[in-house]
């Protein structure tokens, strides 16, 4: 079995961003720990913070699991990977740009046209449009694992609508509550600005006929989406009204949302929605939840909406593949983040390694999230990769495989104490007239032993991640 | 304001409202189920679903009015409107809903409630006697309004949550009397009568103004007093008049903020002046009832006009 990276632990030596933590840990007897984290719980569960999992039943206010032992990051760690993020979400955007435009990167034969112009998620809509400021997506959650003191890699990017951001900052706020003298005995670079720079990121890409203060919303489908928490504590923290489709209308050129006070215009939409749903008369007739008529206000530059539509064709797993091609192309940089190798099934020579190798591999459908509809080779049985290998043959296409990483492991409250567990890392990238990162992110566990899995709808957990101040 | 938001404000004062209304029901029915009477046990029941307008609701799914039903379709059943379960978990929806407009202290009062009410509910039946599950609504009906009240910014959130509890309010206090009045005692004759004033008594209980009532005007228990108090009375914090007042306070804010007149407070202060000049002997000349009918009718327009003036999104 391969040797994973123990994020505190060298051999016996504990490695410097956990030194703080190694005492902390001692001084925590069992049943201390237990009241803590019934604490904790209480604390989640009295705030509302809790997430309903699609197809999956049952409690609709389950909480997410949340651990109490920190993942530490120094400032030096932290400052290669944001420089690294930074590099990413702005190659991400150039390419949307370009590809809604002139598509000089598929002229220039460095990405198939194909790949992007026959994608599910190109949007035709919007072709010829530039967004202010030449940003489509304006958040961008990229996922990261760790193999190695030095070795990060991009599993995917997500320039919709990532979520998540809400647990980052309210398991600080546990923690803060929690473990006052944790934080008063270690430095730790705080993430409650966030809020403040999304809203100034949002307003400056108000559209051009914006004079003065834009008005920013965001747009929810409404309190029974799973993350509609997430939405309306943004919405709070920013101090912005958070609107369902029918509480906005277009008339002349543009959005209106219905007050208390008569119609109030709307400048800028943080919309937590997909972009089939946002405009009956432009996407899908049969959609409750949009507005109709936003896409022509859009197309004359009466409103700008975050992200753009047709960002999606830039998060494609498919498209991943060829990120670094873009830091290149567009930056004229090397990738400072890898990542990870990737074999595309739709390619005859790619789907035979596939196949081949099929108990090593992870494979995921192209379009699938949130751990559903994904095999993780090594963990799997037989009898499940023979059935996944007959889904592959079915529709190759659908497919991508990687080798199975090495995940990082963080100290992790179990039952039986404190044992190594697997994580990942999403940072929120936020991109306007400049671009942000705030120092933190949300790190996801697998709280099972030995799983791979962190998707919080397959037994995954929360912790709070650590950036050391220098 | 988003109107919508506006509306799940108001809405979620009203079933608070209407929840802590259902509980002093049940207790006062309780209470009146312990002590033998000429009206008999089954009347008081009856006339006590009346007055939330579940009678017929509870007749289509309990044979008989034994405590045991009551309570379970006065606290526990989900398809009556007016339960408390009901009412606890609308106005957390609510909430939920329009979680920015509200302080962290008022959610928190209100997912607490939501929370204990399902480990309530999941208890087995009768570990909660029924006295304690009406003081439970009580007091949790007492954090959220006083949650509301110490930490609520006083925009226009605060104004739409207050008319929805005045307007409930003084809904279910004309309600009261209604039923009390008229289902009871239909004859003039009994008025007055010992059995008259044991009626009355038991709806002051129901609205928990037992005490202050007799603090308020002492001696002897009279139709008039009490209709006075209940009506008339300023210092009573569920006279109607005291819920008007508090319409009026609140819409009459709305107005300066919005700087824009409505229908709705046009309707309030007609209201109110009816019965800033009313006395209790023209209210009986002109009948209880007549005039309870009449002023439930009022209310519904301003509610109606809040609606149209606010919640719809509609007005330009």
């Amino acid at each position: 079995m391969t040797a994973f990276f123990n994020e505190m632990y060298q051999g016996q030596q504990v490695r410097a961003p956990y030194a703080a933590l190694g005492d902390w840990m001692q001084s925590m007897p069992a049943e201390l720990r237990s009241l803590k984290q019934a604490e904790a719980e209480q604390l989640f569960r009295r705030i509302g913070i809790t997430f309903a999992v699609y197809g999956e039943g049952g409690d609709p206010d389950r909480l997410i699991p949340f651990d109490m032992f920190p993942r530490v990051f120094t400032a030096g760690e932290w400052s290669r990977l944001e420089r690294g993020i930074k590099q990413r979400a702005k190659a991400l955007n150039a390419f949307l740009v370009d590809v809604y435009g002139r598509g000089e990167i598929v002229r220039a034969g460095r990405i198939p046209g194909n790949l992007v112009y026959q994608n599910a998620a190109y949007e035709k809509a919007v072709v010829g449009i530039k967004p202010p400021k030449g940003v489509y997506s304006h958040i961008v959650g990229i996922d990261l694992v760790r193999t190695g003191p030095d070795d990060f890699f991009v599993l995917e990017d997500n320039c919709r609508t990532p979520s998540g951001v809400s647990y980052m900052l309210e398991n600080r706020e546990i923690m803060m509550r929690m473990f006052p003298d944790l934080f008063r005995a270690n430095r730790i670079e705080p993430v409650d600005n966030y809020p403040e720079i999304l809203r100034r990121t949002l307003a400056s890409v108000a559209p051009a006929k914006c004079k003065g203060d834009p008005t920013v919303v965001i747009l929810t489908p409404g309190h029974f989406n799973s993350a509609y928490y997430e939405h309306s504590f943004l919405a709070d923290l920013m101090g912005v009204e958070l609107v369902e489709g029918q509480d906005l209308f277009v008339e002349g050129e543009f959005v209106w949302m219905r007050t208390t006070e008569g119609p109030r215009r709307v400048d800028v939409i943080y919309r937590r929605i997909d972009d089939a749903f946002i405009d009956p008369l432009c996407f899908r007739p049969d959609s409750m939840l949009g507005i109709p008529g936003l896409m022509d206000v859009y197309r004359s530059g009466g409103v700008s909406i975050c992200s753009a539509p047709g960002a999606g064709v830039a998060d494609d797993k498919a498209v991943y593949t060829f990120v670094p091609e873009m830091v290149r192309f567009y930056l004229g940089e090397e990738p400072l983040l890898q990542n990870v190798p990737t074999w595309q099934c739709g390619k005859a020579d790619d789907l035979a390694h596939v196949l081949d190798k099929l108990p090593e591999l992870v494979v995921k459908e192209v379009h699938g999230s949130g751990g559903y509809g994904m095999l993780v080779g090594p963990k799997s049985s037989k009898a499940e990769i023979e059935a996944f290998r007959a889904r592959i043959v079915a529709d190759p296409g659908n497919y991508i495989a990687q080798p199975t990483l090495a995940l990082s492991t963080t100290p992790t409250f179990v039952n039986e104490g404190v044992a190594p567990r697997h994580v990942d890392l999403r940072p929120y990238c936020l991109v306007g007239e400049s671009i942000e990162l705030v120092p933190g992110g949300l790190t996801r566990v697998a709280l099972k032993e030995g799983s791979l899995v962190v998707n919080s709808s397959q037994g995954g957990g929360v912790k709070d991640t650590w950036v050391l101040a220098e | 304001m988003l109107s919508r938001t506006a509306d799940n404000l108001y809405w979620l004062a009203r079933y608070m409202e209407r929840a802590e209304t259902t509980a002093r029901l049940l207790e006062v029915g309780a209470r009146i189920a312990l002590i033998p009477s000429a009206a008999g046990y089954r009347n008081e029941w009856d006339s006590l679903l009346r007055a939330t307008g579940s009678a017929d609701g509870f007749a289509a799914r309990h044979a008989d009015a034994s405590q045991k039903n009551i309570e379970t379709y006065l606290f526990f059943d989900h398809d009556n409107p007016s339960s408390v379960a009901a009412c606890i978990t609308r106005a957390r929806e609510n909430g939920r809903i329009v979680r920015t407009a509200l302080t962290s202290q008022v959610w928190d009062a209100l997912n607490t409630a939501f929370q204990e009410l399902r480990s309530i509910e999941s208890a087995r039946r009768g570990v909660w006697e029924l006295s304690r599950l009406t003081e439970w609504t009580m007091r949790h009906s007492a954090m959220v309004r006083g949650a509301i009240e110490a930490t609520l910014l006083r925009d226009a959130g605060y104004d739409f949550l207050n008319l929805g509890y005045h307007l409930e309010r003084a809904d279910s206090t004309a309600r009261l009397m209604d039923v009390k009045y008229y289902v009871l005692l239909p004859r003039a004759d009994f008025v007055g009568t010992g059995l008259d004033n044991y009626q009355w008594t038991t709806l002051l209980r129901a609205m928990s103004a037992h005490r202050a009532f007799h603090w308020a005007y002492g001696g002897e228990v009279t139709a008039a007093k009490i209709a006075d108090f209940l009506i008339l009375n300023p210092q009573c914090p569920r006279a109607l008049i005291t819920c008007v007042q508090g319409l009026n306070t609140h819409l009459d804010r709305l107005t300066r903020a919005y700087r824009r007149t409505s229908t709705a407070q046009a309707q309030a202060r007609v209201a109110l002046a009816g019965l800033a000049e009313a006395r209790v002997d023209e209210i009986f000349d002109e009948g209880l009832h007549e005039f309870l009918t009449r002023f439930i009718g009022d209310m519904a327009l301003v509610g109606l006009a809040i609606h149209d003036s606010y919640l719809s999104g509609d007005m330009r």
